[in-house]
């Protein structure tokens, strides 16, 4: 976490008192709520009323597209890409299973885009029909970066809802709410050097979904449960220092991604960098490694003190090939022959080194073991 | 430094001690999971089943108490093709397969072995209660826990890359120091039965992959007593479930004699028909000490050993798991052996393993392909 997210969450934990109380104590906590809310809309371009604090990104994305499909049925169809995060996926294929959704994942390209015209064709072949859209900014495994701006402008022709899940994009590039044109935005803290379990959905006015879970009503009458306000406090310290040091950091992780990604390659001359080479997270770089098992260099490398990560997980930790990566175009041996580095604010030169001290030595026995 | 080691670990108590033991003694440990189904069930029905999700968390759990690195190797692919499907294949033979055993030569011993060597690991630890002194395997002293005879079809190499760190303890000594190493599965119950088949419903399983047809159930002159919905939902020496009407003429209660897949036929008659004093077995395998006999010479390491060329010596067999011991002599014939044993055995099913003992040494097996 970042300094000044620890310090404020501390300060407001040796605090008693519930945000939602009228007594001194409560309004003492209120304020601290309320500033914190004016902080995350003042970082990201929303207004106060705007933010809605849930438990994280998941909660966020549930009560965006669960509560906008309810809020707006008796449309049926949900438009989401084929690359989305599971906490998106999941809540859309959930309303599909159960709830009589029809889900249509938007098809990327090769570098993971979603292209306008694919939107606007499946937006068209039904546009009375559809109760929302959802798009993520950026993509957590490879790091694409998604159109947003010109997604939601087409959305908004049609007057259908456009939600997009920046859990990855805030602090990494710049992100602004009003600028986006997107009605809802799922954040989340721990990505930006905040703590877990605090995030916000921010929703734009008049837009009302349906509660997920009910009680209280304390964010909005579509949020209920206690405000934890020393994690909001915490979550707002990270995304204001995030948001002012983004432009440095993309700077400073973008040149440093940029030398792996070269000497990667030097290192491993088959490799294949996946995503948009140009238009992606700045700490994200995503590879294909053929003839390895990805779980198999993964552990050569932890062994080796190098941490990355292979492709999703399942609840058992079950390696499953990528769901982007075979939504891009990736053959399932390829897909499962993948790891993504991940580099950040503590990430420095002398990582990439090590990793490339490493890394040839890693390949060479992961291709003898191959692919089970 | 020690060993590196790849101590498999199925979230049960038995491998989480071995883990332990192996891990204390020096050895650099990493922790591995095997993933057998594509479908994992999140819990465990009472002491059935296995790889759930739970049984993945409580190996992780283990290991982490342990202090080890832990990952989860997907096996699914090929547990489906080598043991599963080996399984169903070999009933609707009319054979009696022990799909443990087959885990243990075709998984653990050889897919997981072969990947551990591949990616620099030197040996694979287990939680099998087989004593393993020099190559040589030999009985537990707990009797009622022994499992040399599922460990018995392994060849020397195989065994020569196996650590079985339980090999001196009985269940209760495990149980009592996993409480005091804390480990939490210090209690979880035993698994039984056969690992995917959760029910326990063995008869359900094969008539879903094999199909129900009806076929005759008939006596040892011919006649027919009954109908079956399928020859494969029977086993040598089996006595319940054979639902005939018809009482024998002596009165006497009705085995299985034999099963003829081709005709779909079930052959019935009393206990005494199904004493056997001969058996004839396929796949002969020496893995027992290597000594100064005729076979020891062999390059592959697959001689007989100290194991006369006659079989002439004090040798038992063991027939089935957790069977009874019959004091024996054995010859090898053209590619197989042959096994007489000193009294009368029952329920002797092809397609189950002949396992050879020197007092509690193992000293090779065979596949049995018929009794009389």
């Amino acid at each position: 976490m970042l300094p000044e997210a620890i310090e404020a969450m501390t300060e407001q934990l040796k605090r008693v008192g519930n945000a939602s109380s009228l007594h001194a104590a409560g309004r003492q906590v209120r304020r601290v709520v309320e500033e914190a809310r004016e902080t995350i809309a003042d970082s990201l371009g929303a207004r106060p009323s705007e933010v809605v604090f849930t438990s994280g990104g998941t909660e966020a994305d549930n009560l965006a597209i669960k509560g906008l499909y309810w809020a707006r049925r008796p449309r049926r169809r949900v438009l989401i890409s084929s690359v989305e995060h599971h906490a998106a996926l999941d809540p859309a294929q959930w309303l599909a299973d159960s709830q009589g959704a029809e889900v249509e994942l938007l098809e990327v390209d090769e570098l993971g885009r979603v292209h306008p015209e694919t939107l606007r064709a499946a937006i068209e072949r039904d546009p009375d029909d559809v109760a929302m859209i959802s798009v993520m900014w950026a993509n957590n495994e490879v790091g694409t970066v998604q159109p947003i701006h010109v997604l939601a402008a087409i959305a908004h022709d049609h007057g259908i809802p456009f939600h997009t899940d920046a859990v990855q994009a805030v602090g990494q590039l710049p992100v602004s709410f009003s600028g986006s044109g997107a009605d809802a935005l799922t954040l989340t803290g721990h990505k930006v050097g905040g703590p877990m379990g605090a995030g916000a959905l921010l929703l734009a006015r008049g837009l009302t979904p349906v509660s997920v879970q009910h009680g209280g009503g304390q964010e909005r009458d579509v949020r209920s449960g206690t405000l934890d306000a020393p994690a909001i406090a915490g979550l707002a310290a990270a995304v204001g220092t995030a948001v002012r040091e983004q432009e440095a950091l993309h700077t400073r992780l973008s040149a440093l991604r940029d030398e792996l990604i070269q000497r990667v390659r030097e290192a491993v001359p088959d490799v294949v960098l996946n995503g948009d080479p140009d238009d992606r997270l700045p700490g994200n770089a995503h590879f294909s490694f053929p003839g390895c098992e990805g779980d198999a260099l993964l552990m050569l490398l932890d062994a080796k003190g190098v941490e990355c990560s292979t492709g999703s997980a399942c609840s058992a930790g079950v390696a499953q090939p990528s769901h982007v990566l075979l939504a891009m175009g990736a053959e399932a041996a390829a897909a499962r022959g993948s790891l993504r580095f991940t580099l950040g604010h503590t990430s420095t030169p002398e990582d990439v080194d090590r990793l490339i001290d490493v890394l040839p030595a890693a390949v060479e026995r992961a291709r003898r073991a191959g692919l089970s | 430094m020690g060993l590196r080691v790849l101590a498999a670990m199925s979230g049960g108590v038995d491998s989480a001690v071995a883990a332990a033991r192996i891990a204390e003694a020096g050895h650099d440990v990493t922790g591995v999971h095997l993933a057998l189904s594509a479908n994992p069930q999140s819990h465990r029905t009472g002491a059935r089943g296995c790889c759930t999700v739970e049984d993945s968390r409580d190996a992780r759990r283990a290991a982490d108490v342990i202090g080890i690195p832990f990952y989860i190797w997907d096996m699914a692919e090929r547990f489906q093709r080598d043991v599963i499907e080996d399984f169903v294949a070999e009933y609707a033979a009319g054979r009696t397969p022990n799909p443990c055993l087959r885990c243990n030569e075709k998984i653990k011993f050889a897919a997981v072995l072969d990947r551990a060597l591949a990616l620099g690991f030197d040996a694979v630890a287990t939680g099998h209660h087989a004593r393993l002194v020099d190559g040589v395997l030999s009985r537990s002293p707990d009797q009622g826990k022994d499992q040399s005879y599922v460990l018995g079809v392994l060849t020397r190499e195989q065994l020569g890359h196996a650590i079985f760190p339980l090999g001196d303890s009985t269940k209760a000594e495990v149980r009592e120091e996993a409480a005091r190493r804390g480990l939490t599965v210090a209690d979880k119950p035993d698994s039984h039965d056969i690992c995917f088949i959760a029910d326990g419903d063995t008869r359900g399983f094969l008539t879903k992959r094999l199909g129900a047809a009806e076929g005759p159930i008939v006596d040892q002159s011919g006649d027919v007593v009954g109908s079956h919905q399928g020859a494969h939902g029977f086993t040598v020496g089996q006595r319940k479930g054979l639902h005939i009407d018809r009482p024998a003429a002596d009165g006497r209660p009705r085995y299985v004699l034999s099963i003829e897949p081709v005709s779909n036929t079930v052959t019935v008659g009393p206990r005494s028909a199904l004493e056997v004093t001969s058996i004839t077995c396929g796949r002969p395998l020496w893995n027992g000490p290597v000594g100064d006999g005729p076979g020891s010479s062999d390059g592959a390491g697959s001689g007989r050993g100290a194991v006369p060329a006659d079989g002439s010596g004090e040798f038992t067999v063991q027939l089935r798991a957790h069977g009874e011991v019959y004091p024996c002599r054995f010859e090898e014939t053209e590619g197989g052996l042959r096994i007489e044993i000193d009294r009368p055995a029952t329920g002797v099913a092809a397609g189950q393993a002949a396992v050879l003992y020197s007092g509690a040494t193992v000293i090779g097996s065979a596949t049995i392909v018929s009794a009389a």
